[in-house]
């Protein structure tokens, strides 16, 4: 994947160049990375093969330079105690300052919001019958800086502006994998009639395989997982019709939040290119991946 | 509807979050979610049963936490990621909570995790399973 950067649209009637999705990415958010990158231990050997396994993303997003990314996360009871408990969030605000989550907060740069886009993305889904909730203030935890870390680094600012999306992973009833999906399609279409010259860089974020309770705690899953990866390239629409049930079942109770892979890649083309892919076992309790794609019509640039 | 389908009840091992555990646990989660709070950690640290009258949660509940008994909070509708906050509190390593939980030695969980993890066979269905 070296020097390929995504191609924008021109719109030759308006004569300027529109908002748009460009490419997207998927990323494990295992919270201990997070504490092993501000830590300054990523070049143990326990951890070096699961940093060397991002340093491609890094290098990639480094020349994409999106002006925006949407990061489709989840909370663990950290922004969010369980007093409210919203299906999908969005955060419309300014900024956004990582969570408190038992040790004090992460040691990472406030997260820059863009507002504008974020409230015309609220508009288009709500009216596209996505009920968003609108998140004016919310502390953004391990689900959401952990993916800016893996794939950004340690900037002293973060190098884009993020437009966290927060879906309900963590309490039943949950959003299916299809609903997943289909926000991924809205969010695109919500994006293609933003009236300013954006790049946006779509990440689901979570997973892969993992779970941390009970007697089925250590399960790993690099079958599943392996076919997760596949089928998101080739045939989403068939994960976006597994049962939660079964993504249970297969990845764990905690690893099932794997569907929200589902939303970044219903935001691309049906035809996409994989430009990166990236599996290993384990990062502790969890098995750890990421994945590049853009739409396999776009025009590669070589940077 | 509270109990997520049927489909669900053939998975050994498992706890479901649904809205039976939320109600069940409430109260426990909103101490354990407390913790995201520096002031309430000192406080908690500083008098751990006194902190805990300030929720209503069970007898057993509030036992369970005061013993760390991971298994025990877990049954009294603790949640996983509210239950983290405790043990960072602590500096038990999360690890140590899981190998609890399955009934393994610390050991003996670390070696499952860096072999690969728990394999998939008879942790599927409660038909094929031993571990309840
Ligand atoms: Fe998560």
């Amino acid at each position: 994947m070296q020097g390929v950067a995504p191609c924008r649209v021109f719109d030759q009637k308006r004569n300027r160049t529109l908002a748009e999705i460009v490419a997207g990415l998927c990323t494990s958010h295992v919270p201990l990375l997070g504490r092993v990158i501000d830590g300054g231990r990523t070049d143990e050997p326990y951890w070096q093969p699961i940093f060397k396994g991002y340093e491609p993303v890094k290098k990639w997003l480094a020349e994409v330079k999106p002006d925006v990314m949407i990061v489709i996360y989840n909370d663990h009871a950290n922004g969010f105690s369980f007093k409210y408990t919203p299906t999908f969030a969005i955060g419309c605000a300014d900024e956004f300052n990582p969570a408190d989550e038992g040790a004090g907060a992460r040691h990472v740069p406030v997260v820059p919001g863009h507002a504008r886009l974020a409230w015309h993305i609220t508009e288009s889904l709500v009216l596209d019958q996505f009920d968003m909730t609108i998140m004016n203030e919310m502390d953004v935890d391990h689900g959401l800086t952990v993916p800016l870390s893996l794939v950004c680094g340690q900037p002293e600012v973060w190098p884009c502006k993020v437009i966290p999306i927060c879906v309900n992973v963590i309490q039943y009833p949950q959003p299916t994998a299809a609903r997943c999906y289909a926000l991924g399609k809205a969010i695109r279409k919500a994006v293609k009639s933003f009236d300013e010259d954006l790049k946006v860089v779509i990440v689901g974020t979570g997973g892969m395989s993992h779970q941390i309770h009970g007697a089925r705690s250590g399960l790993i899953n690099q079958e599943f997982d392996n076919a997760f990866l596949d089928k998101l390239t080739t045939s989403p629409a068939e994960l976006a019709q597994i049962s939660h049930a079964e993504y249970v079942r297969e990845v764990g109770a905690e690893g099932a939040e794997i569907i929200m892979w589902l939303t970044m890649r219903g935001a691309l083309d049906d035809e996409v290119d994989v430009l990166h892919r990236f599996y290993h076992v384990p990062a502790m309790n969890t098995a750890v991946g990421n994945i590049v794609m853009q739409n396999a019509k776009s025009q590669k640039i070589t940077a | 509807m509270t109990k997520p389908a049927d489909a669900f009840d053939d998975i050994p091992g498992t706890v479901l979050f649904d809205g039976e555990k939320l109600r069940q646990g409430y109260q426990l989660n909103k101490f354990l979610s407390s913790l995201v709070e520096a002031d309430n950690r000192k406080t908690f640290k500083s008098n751990q049963a006194e902190y805990l009258t300030k929720f209503t949660m069970s007898e057993q509940q509030r036992d369970a936490v005061l013993k760390r008994d991971w298994p025990g909070m877990l049954e009294l509708g603790g949640n996983i990621f509210c239950m983290t906050k405790l043990a960072i509190l602590d500096g038990t390593p999360f690890q140590q909570v899981n190998a609890i939980m399955s009934g393994m030695s610390m050991k003996e969980y670390e070696d499952m995790m860096n072999a690969g993890g728990r394999p998939m066979q008879g942790i599927r269905s409660k038909k094929e399973s031993n571990i309840g």
